[in-house]
């Protein structure tokens, strides 16, 4: 366990480092010149220079890289081009945003899901799979971003109960991010749980035509108990493998909700970011994101050896 | 139990009273207006973004003029100024007592200061031709300052009342992109980025204090999520709502009340007078007489927007009208592009920037100059794709593009300028303009210039970009028209 451990920690770094450079290279390419964004058509030669200068664009490629990996590993992350405000306090305030509606969301689609794959499963090719079936058809044909704007019309302009969008902001208090987050949560999770309810209803069907299992009936366990106690911790394994896709995708991929309920999050900025060529902010949040899944990775691989002691393997284990 | 539940009752209670309380006061002095464009800062005199001026203009920072809403100079931080005989010597006399948000008190050095900043060496200033006039400015005593200029500047007292040429304190200066202290009426309060800049009247102000208690301005990017939050109440109102498609369902809605202005935005299909068959001067009036200006305006802008005949705003005084000059003519255009040399037309490239106005009306413009044989390549391009290619490297053969800055017939003279338009005689007027004091001359050189450009087809002028304004009806004060781009909150307030 421990030489795997430090296995994927080196390999964790190698990748990172890989990804620093691709992510670099990559914003060198891309045309553009920050400056000449800032400020505009009326802009004179000489003024532009003076920015790229007080921006340190003029510095030859290879000092910026090597400038920018350093401050990776300081955590100092230099100045938001656009915003005048250091990076690492743009990000956050950003995460404060995109990590807790990520969790809401997968929180509620996990419930949501679970319970609907295991009923699915249980009544296999009865008339509450196909119910369950269906619903998860519907959710998966829907886009998302639809189904905002559903929300929307419904529970914003129609009865008023909630805000159309908008972030109150950690300050105001727990209860309006909560009115804040719900609407964003519920689109989110919902086409979510219905993929999760999927996965989880044909993993435990696969599980469930095992030996194992047909053993276990044998020696008189009830259906009820072999689906609980042998059944359902089997199947586990490409329902976490899911959960951390889609939690990865929640974190970063959520621009277009992010969009519909102009929510501040990462999403958001990443886009204006590159749209303004806010070049300093789109690396940092591309390497971010980037980590983010590779720790989400690293947590799904632990979690199936918490899930399958078979592979936790090693002497030490 | 019963006690707990009583509790939990009256929690309740208490929470949901205060939630209407706050609301119910909130909606006599305050405001929540929408924007589509999040500014990137909020120093004007470091950025060209109109969104920045559009937030701190004339709410937070303040020039020595200032421009009302019909676009004339009034006096803001100089109480008044007196002009020498020869139109170069400015002798600005300053307001007393007036303050900086942070309680310095403001003075004839930081109106040095800023000015000096604007058009030193090292200035980031987006708009610092407005300040190459300027030979020095000196203060003469704590209240006034004398500014003297090159040469005589007509324009200098409206350039002056620019959101580029606001007044700063030295020792605040370098923090004005994200906690701008200025004298306005408003006081900055907070930024949450992506979301929103709440301001506060500033209790302290010199001059007429505003009537709003607090502003908030709100970030909406989406057009869509900006119908669903005006019909849910979050927001108040739009200056420019973004989707002029979606106007006519506010306006069947009692609520609210659709305000169409203009703006200073000259939309334009610009062309690259030094390339290919763009050099001719036939050609170019082909284009011009192929374009259909009502078309593209119902088609881009659903009908809003007015026609334009050369590259004036037509609510301004001297505008001259010469729409008529070329008329919509499809069998003149063949002709002209057949004695110019291309019979069967010519292929080319337009380079679309993301505006909807050059989106759609690309798309449009494209259609109507096929039908003279003219094949158009559509690029869609970003802003910062655009600034580089078409602005900056003139690789382009048309584009289309709101030039938004007000009073900007002059970038006609910049030779180096993307429209790639040498023109000696053109730029004759603007000096003869600079050097022009009399309004009514002033007037007469800008017609001229308007009915130069027109004559040689520069660029193919289309419509002036209206102000699509949506506020609930019980908003009075807000600008109609936007003749700089700000968005003047001082004489906003609410009726019953």
């Amino acid at each position: 366990m421990r030489i795997f451990l430090v296995k994927r920690v080196f390999t964790l770094i190698l990748t990172l480092l890989v990804a620093t450079l691709v992510v670099f290279v990559v914003l060198e390419i891309l045309p553009g010149d920050p400056a000449a964004v800032m400020l505009g058509v009326n802009a004179e030669a000489e003024t532009l220079n003076a920015l790229r200068e007080e921006m340190g664009l003029n510095r030859p490629v290879w000092v910026r890289y090597t400038h920018w990996v350093a401050s990776l590993l300081t955590g100092n992350l230099g100045i938001s081009y656009t915003y005048d405000v250091p990076v690492s306090e743009l990000i956050l305030s950003r995460i404060t945003v995109s990590f807790p509606l990520a969790i809401l969301a997968m929180t509620l689609s996990t419930l949501i899901a679970i319970p609907l794959g295991i009923i699915a499963a249980s009544n296999h090719n009865k008339p509450m799979d196909f119910l369950v079936m269906s619903f998860s058809q519907i959710g998966i044909a829907i886009p998302n971003f639809w189904f905002a704007m559903l929300l929307t019309i419904v529970f914003s302009v129609t009865f008023r109960l909630l805000p159309a969008g908008g972030f109150a902001g950690w300050d105001a208090g727990i209860i309006p991010v909560l009115k804040s987050f719900l609407l964003p949560t519920i689109a989110l999770a919902l086409p979510q749980a219905a993929i999760l309810s999927r996965v989880t209803r044909s993993a435990l069907l696969e599980v469930l035509k095992e030996d194992f299992i047909r053993t276990a009936r044998a020696k008189g366990v009830t259906n009820q108990g072999t689906l609980w106690k042998h059944a359902l911790r089997n199947a586990l394994i490409p329902v976490v493998t899911i959960m951390g896709l889609q939690f990865s995708f929640l974190l970063a991929g959520t621009i277009i909700i992010e969009n519909v309920f102009y929510l501040p999050g990462i999403g958001r900025l990443i886009f204006q970011a590159i749209s303004q060529r806010d070049l300093i902010v789109v690396k940092n949040l591309v390497i971010l994101l980037a980590g983010a899944v590779i720790m989400i990775n690293f947590v799904v691989d632990l979690l199936y050896a918490v899930i399958d002691p078979r592979l936790r393997g090693g002497s030490d284990a | 139990m019963s006690k707990i539940k009583t509790f939990v009752t009256l929690i309740v209670l208490t929470l949901v009273m205060a939630m209407n309380a706050s609301s119910v006061m909130a909606a006599k002095n305050s405001l929540n207006l929408g924007m589509v464009l999040e500014p990137t800062h909020l120093d004007p005199t470091a950025g060209a973004a109109a969104s920045i001026d559009e937030v701190v203009y004339a709410n937070i920072f303040e020039g020595l003029t200032r421009i009302d809403k019909n676009g004339a100079v009034k006096p803001a931080l100089a109480k008044s100024w007196t002009v020498s005989e020869d139109q170069k010597t400015y002798t600005f006399n300053l307001q007393k007592g007036v303050l900086f948000h942070d309680g310095a008190s403001f003075e004839a050095d930081d109106v040095v200061f800023s000015l000096n900043r604007a058009r030193g060496e090292n200035s980031v200033n987006a708009q610092k031709v407005l300040f190459k006039p300027i030979q020095s400015v000196e203060s003469k005593d704590s209240h006034t300052v004398v500014v003297t200029l090159n040469q005589p500047t007509g324009g200098f007292l409206f350039n002056m009342g620019w959101g580029d040429a606001i007044i700063v304190d030295e020792a605040s200066a370098g923090k004005n992109k994200s906690h701008p202290i200025g004298t306005g009426p408003f006081k900055f309060s907070k930024w949450v980025k992506g979301d929103r800049v709440v301001m506060v009247r500033n209790d302290a102000y010199w001059g007429t204090p505003a009537k709003l208690k607090m502003a908030t301005i709100k970030i909406i990017p989406d057009p869509a999520a900006a119908v669903s939050a005006m019909m849910a109440g979050d927001i108040d109102g739009f200056a420019n709502f973004p989707a002029p498609e979606s106007l006519s369902q506010f306006k069947s809605d009692p609520r609210f009340k659709v305000v169409i202005g203009s703006t200073e935005g000259e939309t334009i299909l610009s062309t690259n007078n030094q390339r290919g068959p763009f050099k001719k001067l036939k050609v170019r009036q082909a284009v011009a007489h192929a374009l259909d200006r009502k078309a593209i305006i119902d088609g881009a802008m659903f009908g809003y927007g007015t026609p334009i005949g050369t590259h004036f705003a037509p609510h301004h005084p001297a505008y001259v009208d010469l729409i008529s000059t070329h008329p919509y003519d499809l069998a003149k255009a063949k002709q002209l592009l057949t004695e110019a040399g291309y019979p069967d037309g010519f292929k080319g490239v337009i380079k679309l920037p993301p505006p909807s106005y050059a989106r759609r009306g690309g798309e449009i413009v494209a259609s109507q100059l096929r039908k003279i044989g003219i094949d158009l390549e559509i690029i869609p391009v970003e802003w910062a794709q655009w600034l580089d290619q078409v602005f900056k490297k003139r690789d382009y053969d048309l584009t289309i593009v709101s030039h938004t800055e007000p009073m900007d017939i002059g970038i006609y003279a910049r030779n180096d300028y993307y429209f790639a338009y040498d023109s000696p005689k053109f730029q004759a007027l603007m000096q003869k303009l600079a050097a022009t004091v009399d309004t009514d001359a002033r007037y007469e050189i800008l017609g001229d210039a308007q009915r130069l450009i027109s004559a040689e087809c520069v660029n193919g002028f289309m419509f002036q970009l209206a102000k699509h304004g949506v506020w609930n009806k019980n908003i009075r004060g807000l600008w109609e028209n936007s003749p700089v781009q700000a968005n003047d909150l001082t004489e906003v307030y609410w009726v019953d």
